[in-house]
C-alpha cells in the first residue's frame, strides 16, 4: 500500500509547480497555462490527505502570491478553496476511473477560474483574457497523465526505501 | 486502512473542516484587502526576495539555454550568407570613403579659391531675434544690433533656407527688419529654371508670397525655385527666395499669378544672417550695359552670373 511518500517528492513537486507558475511563455499562451500547482495539490490532498491539508494550501498559496506577484492572499484563498472541495469528495474521487476522475478535476479548476474572476470583480482589477478560460480544459486533459506520473514516482521513491 | 482513515473522518468532517475553511478563507481575504488597500504585498515581496529569486532564475533558465544554443548552432548557410553581406558592406563603404576622399579634396581647392574672397565672408555677421510682429498687416522682425555693430539700412537679411528680409530702420543697438513676406515688401526674383525676372510680392501670411503680372506664355511652373536676381542691388544675386505653388489666371485672364511659399524659415530659428552688399565696383564695366540687351528668358541666367560678383 502506498501510504508514505517521502516528503521531497512533495514538497519538489510543489516547487516544480510555483516554477511552472513563472515560466516565461508566449503572450496568448501565457494565459492558458494549466494551474499546475492546484493540480499537484489535489493530487496530494486526495492521496495523502494527513500530511497535505488546508493549511498546506494556504502557505503554499502566499509562496505562490509572493513568486508570481498576484495580490496576496488571492492564490491562497483559490487553493484553500479548491482543497477544501478535494477533501470534501476525496472518497467519491478517489474511487473514480481515471477519466471521470479529470473530469472532475477539470470542474474544480473551472471553479476555480469563476472565483478568480470574483476576486477580480470585487477587487476592480482587469480580468484575464478569455484564453484563461481555456486552461480548465488543458488542466483537464493534462491530469491523467500527471496523475500516472506521480503514482510511478511514488512507487519508484518507495521502492529504493 | 484507507477505509479506517477515512470513516472518522468522514463523519465529523462537516463540522470540523468547516471551521479551518472560514478561518483560512478570511486571513486570505484579510490579506487581500490588506495588500489591496495599503500595498504591503509590495513591501513582503521585497523582503522575500531572496526566497522567490531561484524560481524566477529557475523558469527563465530555459529560455537562457535555449538562447545560448541558438548562437552555437547557427547553420553555416547563414553564417556564409553573413559574411557574404558583410564583405558587400565593406565594399560600399570603402567606395564611400574613396568618394568622400575626394569632396575633401575639392572642399580644400573650394576653400583655397574662396580665401580670395575673404573680405565678402567677412560682411557677413549673425544678428539675433528680439522681437516678432507677424499681423497682416505689418510682418517685422527686431534684431539686437544696431548702427553701433554696423547695422545699416538696406542689409540684407538671410537664414538657411533663403532671403528673410531686409533691414528698414536702424537704432544704436536695435534694427528693424521688414520680412518678405509683409505686404509692403518686393524681391526682384527670378526663376531658376528658366531665368525668367520677376517680382515677388509680400502678403501678409507668412507662409506665401505672389508674384503678379506674369506673361501667359513665361516660362514658369509649379516646383520652379525662385532665386534674387540681384536687379535692384539691394539683394545679391543667388539666393533662394521661395518655391512655386500654384499659378492662377487673374481677374482679367490677361496675366498669370503664381503663388509662392517662402524659402526662409521665417516661423523657426531666432538667429539671422545680415549681408552687406556693397554696391560693387565692377557695376560701372560691361555687366550693366549687357542687362538690358538680354530682352527674353534664356540669357537672364547669364546676366545673373554677371551680377553675382
Amino acid at each position: 500500500m502506498i501510504r508514505t511518500p517521502t516528503p521531497w517528492l512533495i514538497y519538489g513537486s510543489f516547487f516544480l509547480g510555483l516554477v511552472f507558475a513563472v515560466l516565461p511563455l508566449p503572450e496568448p499562451v501565457s494565459a492558458a497555462r494549466p494551474y499546475l500547482l492546484a493540480m499537484l495539490l489535489a493530487y496530494w490532498a486526495m492521496e495523502v490527505p494527513l500530511k497535505v491539508g488546508l493549511t498546506t494550501a494556504f502557505v503554499l498559496g502566499l509562496t505562490a502570491d509572493l513568486v508570481s506577484s498576484t495580490l496576496l492572499g488571492e492564490q491562497a484563498l483559490r487553493l484553500v478553496v479548491l482543497v477544501f472541495l478535494v477533501q470534501r469528495f476525496r472518497a467519491r474521487l478517489r474511487f473514480f476511473p481515471l477519466w471521470q476522475q479529470a473530469l472532475a478535476i477539470g470542474l474544480l479548476l473551472l471553479n476555480d477560474r469563476v472565483v478568480v474572476a470574483l476576486i477580480h470583480l470585487v477587487v476592480g482589477s482587469p480580468q484575464h483574457p478569455w484564453t484563461s478560460w481555456l486552461a480548465p480544459i488543458l488542466g483537464m486533459v493534462l491530469w491523467p497523465w500527471l496523475f500516472v506520473l506521480l503514482d510511478m514516482a511514488r512507487l519508484r521513491a518507495r521502492e529504493r526505501s | 486502512m484507507a477505509y479506517a482513515g477515512k470513516n472518522p473522518s468522514r463523519t465529523s468532517d462537516s463540522a470540523l473542516t468547516t471551521l479551518p475553511l472560514l478561518l483560512y478563507l478570511a486571513l486570505a481575504s484579510g490579506l487581500m484587502v490588506g495588500d489591496h488597500r495599503d500595498g504591503y504585498g509590495q513591501v513582503a515581496r521585497q523582503k522575500m526576495a531572496l526566497v522567490t529569486g531561484p524560481f524566477w532564475w529557475l523558469a527563465s533558465s530555459p529560455v537562457r539555454v535555449f538562447r545560448s544554443a541558438k548562437e552555437a548552432l547557427a547553420f553555416r548557410s547563414q553564417l556564409q550568407a553573413d559574411n557574404e553581406q558583410k564583405r558587400h558592406d565593406l565594399q560600399m563603404a570603402s567606395a564611400r570613403l574613396h568618394r568622400l576622399n575626394a569632396v575633401v579634396d575639392e572642399n580644400l581647392r573650394l576653400r583655397q579659391l574662396l580665401g580670395g574672397t575673404r573680405g565678402y565672408s567677412l560682411k557677413v555677421r549673425m544678428a539675433g531675434i528680439v522681437d516678432i510682429d507677424l499681423d497682416p498687416f505689418r510682418q517685422r522682425l527686431v534684431l539686437d544690433a544696431g548702427s553701433d555693430s554696423g547695422v545699416e539700412v538696406g542689409q540684407a537679411l538671410i537664414d538657411s533656407g533663403g532671403v528673410l528680409g531686409q533691414v528698414v530702420e536702424v537704432t544704436r543697438n536695435r534694427a528693424t527688419a521688414l520680412l518678405v513676406t509683409d505686404p509692403d515688401h518686393a524681391v526682384p526674383v527670378q526663376v531658376a529654371r528658366s531665368g525668367l525676372r520677376t517680382i515677388a510680392y509680400g502678403t501678409g501670411h507668412s507662409d506665401q508670397l505672389v508674384l503678379p503680372n506674369i506673361p501667359q506664355s513665361a516660362d514658369i511652373r509649379e516646383g520652379d525655385v525662385l532665386i534674387t536676381s540681384g536687379i535692384g542691388g539691394r539683394f545679391p544675386a543667388g539666393f533662394p527666395v521661395g518655391v512655386i505653388t500654384g499659378l492662377r489666371a487673374d481677374k482679367l485672364r490677361l496675366f498669370v499669378i503664381a503663388d509662392a511659399r517662402p524659402a526662409a524659415h521665417l516661423e523657426r530659428g531666432n538667429e539671422v544672417l545680415l549681408i552687406n552688399n556693397l554696391p560693387p565696383a565692377i557695376d560701372v564695366g560691361p555687366p550693366a550695359t549687357a542687362r538690358p540687351a538680354v530682352a527674353d528668358g534664356k540669357p537672364a541666367a547669364n546676366a545673373a552670373k554677371g551680377v553675382e560678383p
